[in-house]
């Protein structure tokens, strides 16, 4: 069958896998973003949890992730077959790019304006919040768009583990030898990433200050 | 020197024996044993080379460092009693290339020290207003553009109308024109020093340019490797016999040493 075809006769399942995949990435970001961008904010403040963070972060990125995911199945609770281990993994994963441009963002703005912030006499929650916060948001965006883009690739990884997704046709069409079915779930994928990075990056651009 | 015996409620900062050290190891002092007074309403200027601590002595003043050893005293209490934000919000700050928050409108740098104090907005626009005035920008022109639009002049000015925000009997300037060209650089020193007669605040101003020492000064503390060497009127100044003070005149021309 040629992959046009394919993709006519499998367009409600192709769109629902993709809507699946979508909502894999987007709890996984969710949570990834409400974890550490907070963890970021504090390392910039109490500066002896930095190397353990982004020490601990680094690890998780450094593993592969299908090993990643066979690290989680044995885990009470978070493991076991299926979505919640592959978003716990997602998340794990999506961890480092974030934490690290966040703390790089916060941390890199210009001594002169934090210096003539404290002279003035804000807290240092002021100062984190209303001086560093908005001009690292730029920096920290792009943390995310980095992870969303690898959060995007990994989640194909995650059918895998029955987690569902467009992967779930990549491994079915290896399986069956068949270039219709893995392109079914390749260029969706492939596509839902490109959009992804460049819908983030224009944001980006929109929040730079300077 | 204007040395007579003061009233304690002349003097607005006093440093009394003050030295400083990094990380308080005693072997690398940065200020060693300073004791000095600045008048109410007076213009001091904290003169040295680079490294000879004048900026070290003015976070001293605000806080921002704590003395290794002695006390400062602002308003006669001394900074390690009082509450660093509170001391702070009651003292002007301004600093070379003006520190200005770029993400925030001219505005909004102006007011942001009344709003931290929780001003009516209102009366932060009416000060935002009359401050933009005060240092020669045109408040329609200027409130709502941000610190990239403006060139190096105009922001040194906001950042002058920023540090008197609140009002605050002291202002801190630490090297303020030193970073804009030497025409701006002259004619704000101009108008600075008419406007600094004018609000009689107290000002302490950090600088090594021996020129605008003398022309904004009303007592010089001249300052070498962390220790106070001399300290008197530009006039006396330019009398001194001390090695360091030789080094500084010897950057002026001969006809400015005569006619100060």
């Amino acid at each position: 069958m040629n992959p046009w075809t394919f993709f006519l006769s499998h367009r409600s399942e192709i769109l629902s896998a993709t809507l699946d995949h979508v909502t894999l990435v987007l709890i996984a970001m969710a949570f990834a973003i409400a974890i550490a961008v907070p963890l970021g904010m504090l390392i910039v403040q109490h500066r002896h949890l930095r190397s353990i963070a982004l020490g601990i972060a680094s690890v998780f990125q450094t593993i592969p992730s299908l090993a990643l995911f066979g690290f989680l199945i044995p885990i009470p609770f978070i493991g076991g077959i299926g979505r919640r281990t592959a978003i716990v993994a997602l998340i794990l994963y999506a961890l480092l790019p974030i934490l690290r441009n966040t703390y790089v963002g916060l941390s890199g703005v210009d001594p002169t304006i934090l210096e003539a912030a404290e002279a003035m006499g804000m807290t240092n929650t002021q100062i984190l919040l209303r001086v560093r916060f908005p001009l690292a948001l730029s920096v920290i965006l792009a943390g995310i768009r980095t992870a969303t883009v690898i959060t995007i690739g990994v989640a194909t990884i995650a059918a895998a583990i029955g987690a569902g997704g467009l992967g779930t046709f990549i491994f079915r069409g290896v399986a069956m030898v068949s270039d219709s079915v893995i392109l079914a779930g390749a260029i969706p994928a492939a596509l839902l990433a490109i959009f992804a990075d460049l819908l983030l990056g224009l944001l980006e651009r929109r929040l730079k200050v300077v | 020197m204007n040395a007579k015996p003061e009233a304690p409620s002349d003097i607005a900062i006093e440093f009394r024996s003050v030295n400083y050290c990094i990380n308080d190891i005693p072997g690398r002092a940065i200020v060693s044993n300073v004791s000095l007074t600045v008048l109410r309403g007076e213009t001091l200027v904290l003169l040295g080379r680079s490294g000879s601590g004048k900026t070290t002595l003015l976070r001293l003043i605000n806080r921002m460092l704590v003395p290794t050893q002695g006390k400062v005293f602002v308003e006669g209490r001394a900074t390690t009693d009082a509450d660093p934000i509170h001391l702070r919000r009651g003292i002007g700050y301004v600093i070379q290339e003006a520190g200005l928050f770029p993400h925030f409108t001219i505005a909004e740098n102006v007011g942001l020290v009344p709003s931290l104090e929780k001003w009516d907005p209102t009366r932060i626009a009416a000060r935002v207003e009359e401050l933009l005035q005060l240092v020669g920008l045109n408040p329609a022109e200027f409130s709502s553009r941000h610190p990239r639009e403006l060139s190096g002049g105009q922001r040194q000015r906001v950042g002058v109308a920023r540090a008197l925000a609140a009002d605050p009997p002291i202002l801190l300037m630490d090297e303020p024109f030193g970073a804009l060209d030497p025409v701006t650089r002259a004619e704000l020193q101009r108008e600075f020093s008419a406007l600094a007669r004018r609000l009689n605040k107290t000002i302490v101003f950090v600088t090594h340019d021996i020129r605008e020492a003398l022309l904004l000064g009303q007592r010089i503390a001249l300052l070498q490797a962390g220790r106070l060497v001399a300290l008197g009127s530009p006039q006396d100044f330019l009398r001194l016999d001390h090695p360091e003070a030789h080094a500084f005149c010897a950057c002026l021309e001969p006809s400015e040493r005569a006619h100060k």
